[in-house]
């Protein structure tokens, strides 16, 4: 077990490497970021005063090995645009994102598990249908028209919840929920396909025959085997919501991770940029590495592993 | 980004709202929103404009332009004396008061010139600083400035984009201090900020009284960035907001119809144009035949896309540079829209049929100005295929002479002077790529020196010769659009600046 641990951090270290070098000279295929730092008014001469300052004349793989070589010693440098520690910026949006994101995503649970449970169990009925009606409206549907759509019902028409920002729990709502609407239809299919297979086996005819209660056998033996690939999803799509809530963030203005990314690509705020990534990255092999933890919880044949 | 894909607008109108509150004015707070982030309070280091707005509630300058006469007010400097070409001497108001009670003395003039001059201090824009030479206290209120050489510009320097800072703070804490508590003596002092994002200020009642800037009427500001457009618009309507702006033609029909809302139009110092390299390909292309740059700007038809497609205030240009600046003459070749005789002058230059053209162009250039302006051209024979860029990125290839023409726009620093129109693009420095050594000359003579008459005279003569090449297609002026509440008295300055200290309630 400690083997298999240490075997997935050392290739989780090499992925994050990987990643933020590639992220590093995408970057500059995007184009010079002394340009963009000088801006629309800036001079031929701002950019090249900018390309010294920040060291941007020096060849990519030094930039890039000056940059680990900071991060490996625990710094990951000043924001090329708001000019103040990357970390402090960092710490500041992620929390916004995380504390969204982790809302939307229980709550996604919470809609999608027992949705899935009840569609589950009765294929092909009036539940099911609605059930599959509720994923394919979610799936469809792009976020930020939903968003839009809550803005002009909750925002203007009927003015009871906020538009933007994320101050009180009010703010919450909106974004929260279209963010768990959109994780919630995968959720809902996948917990609905286990159940419906589950079902079907042969130790739940034999616990139906042995006559368990059948709350017992749905609860404790069957949800039990079909959530386990739904663990998976709902870590990926944790971190999906973690690193792909632009679109939301941009609607309701919320200032967290996902637009930061967006804003730092767009103005080439690098050191902004590689360290976001890097979180991006561990979340996502935090998140598996969890998820895989919570599996071996439920089913005891994948702890042998 | 702002998602214009659905048009809130449209939606809104067949929504029935419900009354309209007047939050703002009920506690005398003005709530607007910006699109864009704000990077810092530093205004010697700020590129965006929503923080260039905000560092100007927060600080004064040694004088202010008063845009109305072209002339320049005293603010914090009482008085100046041009002493000779490169030697202005100011004095300094007694008894102005920083946000901390400090009071303002010639040391802080003094140390803020100095420093923001020096080249670790990293002035984005270095054209604003790079002209000091050295600033010297000659009396506890009265200042020196050396130019390094003659600067025309130097006192529109002073009174736009040279904030200045007390010494001590400055001092203590540097340009990111700065940023993260100002202290200036603006009439607005900053009371609470999420960094780049929202910003709450508050006047500041001991506000010099001789100030141009005046005492402000309204008693708090609540600055926040909303970059959906939509929810801008939304939340607008139902009273969270004030004021908006950057507001697009077509949302700005729609909102003009809300009751309760205002939609205003205001000319600005920003123009659109084509620029066009006749150097492209080594001098190899249908782009360096006159005859040809000619052609593309009789194919244009300005007037019919500004009415349908820029709107407001904005109007049509001929020059390289903005009509209202100093020294743009409107004496110049005119191309009037003929596509007959675009049709004649590709002919007469060997393209009877016309020829495929790239145009780059930036995103943030509105798209569907682009794409009128290219099925103008194809209309006459050029094939013009639009190449869609960032604009940090479109401007570096343009000027690597890797495009033959690019769409874009400029705002001149929000300075209106033709040194600053037609110098970037003409000059012979980085930006200018047809390097025509006429124009150059012509340049050089009228930016360096103070002597208006002759400074006119060769920014005359230098354009009169860029529209006879016709090395641009200068396209139009634009305006700004805000939407305001109706019981809001504001408006846009020209230099794309907004005067929150001069807003009041109706």
């Amino acid at each position: 077990m400690y083997r298999y641990i240490l075997r997935r951090s050392l290739s989780g270290i090499l992925l994050i490497l990987a990643v933020s070098l590639a992220t590093f000279f995408l970057m500059f295929a995007g184009g010079d970021p002394a340009t963009r730092m000088a801006g629309e008014s800036g001079s031929m001469a701002d950019v090249i005063r900018i390309r010294q300052a920040y060291g941007f004349d020096r060849p990519i793989i030094v930039q890039y090995l000056s940059w680990l070589g900071g991060f490996v010693t625990g710094d990951l440098g000043r924001s090329l645009y708001f000019d103040m520690p990357v970390s402090a910026i960092l710490v500041e949006r992620m929390l916004t994102t995380m504390r969204l994101g982790a809302w939307a995503i229980l709550l996604a649970i919470a809609i999608g598990v027992p949705l899935g449970v009840a569609a589950g169990c009765r294929p092909n009925t009036k539940v099911d249908r609605f059930a599959l009606l509720f994923a394919v409206v979610g799936q469809a549907m792009p976020t930020f028209w939903f968003a839009l759509l809550l803005v002009i019902a909750f925002s203007v028409t009927y003015p009871i919840l906020p538009s933007s920002g994320l101050d009180s729990w009010k703010h919450y709502i909106m974004p929260m929920v279209v963010l768990s609407y959109f994780a919630a239809p995968a959720i809902m299919r996948l917990t609905r396909s286990g159940m419906i297979s589950v079902l079907d086996t042969d130790y739940i005819r034999t616990a139906r025959a042995m006559g368990i209660v059948p709350h017992k056998i749905l609860l404790k033996y069957a949800l039990r085997n079909a959530l386990i690939p739904v663990v998976s999803l709902a870590a990926a799509q944790f971190g999906y919501m973690l690193a792909g809530s632009v679109v939301v963030e941009s609607v309701f203005a919320i200032h967290g991770a996902g637009r930061l990314a967006w804003e730092s690509i767009l103005r080439s705020d690098l050191p902004v940029i590689q360290a976001l990534v890097l979180c991006f990255s561990l979340f996502y092999i935090v998140l598996t590495f969890l998820a895989d933890v919570v599996n071996a919880w439920l089913d005891p044949r994948m702890r042998i592993a | 980004m702002r998602f214009r894909i659905l048009n809130i607008a449209t939606a809104i109108a067949i929504a029935s709202v419900s009354g309209q509150a007047m939050a703002g004015k009920a506690d005398d707070t003005l709530n607007v929103a910006f699109e864009e982030e704000v990077s810092t309070l530093d205004g010697y280091k700020e590129i965006s404009r929503s923080g260039l707005i905000l560092a100007r509630m927060l600080y004064d300058n040694l004088l202010m332009k008063d845009l109305k006469t072209g002339e320049f007010r005293p603010a914090l400097a009482e008085s100046y004396t041009v002493v000779d070409d490169k030697t202005i001497d100011f004095v300094i108001r007694k008894g102005v008061k920083f946000h901390d009670g400090k009071e303002l003395t010639a040391d802080d003039v003094e140390y803020t010139l100095n420093q923001v001059t020096k080249k670790e201090y990293n002035t984005r824009y270095q054209i604003t600083v790079n002209w000091i030479d050295v600033v010297e206290k000659t009396g506890p209120y009265s200042v020196r400035v050396r130019m390094k050489s003659v600067y025309p510009l130097a006192l529109e320097m002073l009174a736009g984009p040279l904030p200045i800072y007390p010494k001590h703070h400055l001092e203590a804490v540097g340009s990111a201090g700065m940023s993260a508590k100002p202290i200036g003596t603006g009439p607005y002092r900053l009371v609470e900020m999420t960094t780049g994002t929202r910003f709450v200020l508050e006047r500041f009642d001991q506000h010099y009284a001789e100030s141009p800037k005046g005492r402000p009427a309204i008693k708090r500001m609540v600055a926040k960035v909303l970059p959906e457009a939509n929810v801008q618009y939304a939340e607008l309507m139902n009273g969270q907001l004030d004021w908006i702006w950057r507001v697009p033609h077509d949302a700005a029909k729609r909102l003009s119809a809300r009751p309760n809302l205002t939609v205003k139009s205001a000319p600005i110092l920003r123009f659109a144009f084509m620029g066009m390299n006749p150097n492209y390909n080594g001098g190899n292309s249908p782009i360096a035949d006159v005859r040809v740059r000619q052609a593309i700007n009789h194919a244009v038809n300005k007037e019919d896309i500004i009415k349908a497609l820029v709107g407001g205030a904005a109007a049509s240009i001929a020059t390289a540079c903005h009509p209202i600046a100093f020294a743009c003459s409107q004496d110049v070749t005119k191309y009037a829209y003929d596509p007959k005789k675009a049709k004649d002058l590709l002919a007469a230059a060997g393209y009877p049929n016309g020829f495929p053209l790239e145009l780059l162009t930036a995103t943030s250039f509105p798209r569907a100005q682009v794409e009128a302006i290219a099925a103008n051209l194809t209309a006459v024979g050029i094939k013009a295929s639009i190449n869609e860029q960032q604009s940090a990125v479109m401007r570096t290839n343009y000027i690597e002479g890797k495009a033959p023409t690019y769409l874009s726009s400029w705002g001149a620093y929000g300075i209106a002077d033709a040194g600053l129109g037609t110098s970037p693009f003409f000059g012979g420095t980085g930006d200018d790529v047809v390097k025509d050594p006429q124009v150059i000359a012509e340049v050089k003579i009228a930016d360096t020196t103070l002597d208006r008459d002759v400074r006119k005279k060769h920014y005359e003569t230098a354009q009169k010769r860029v529209a006879d090449q016709a090395y641009w297609l200068p396209l139009w002026a634009f305006s700004v659009n805000t939407a305001q509440s109706s019981n809001l008295s504001l408006d846009v300055d020209p230099d794309e600046f907004v005067p929150f200290y001069k807003a009041a309630w109706k």
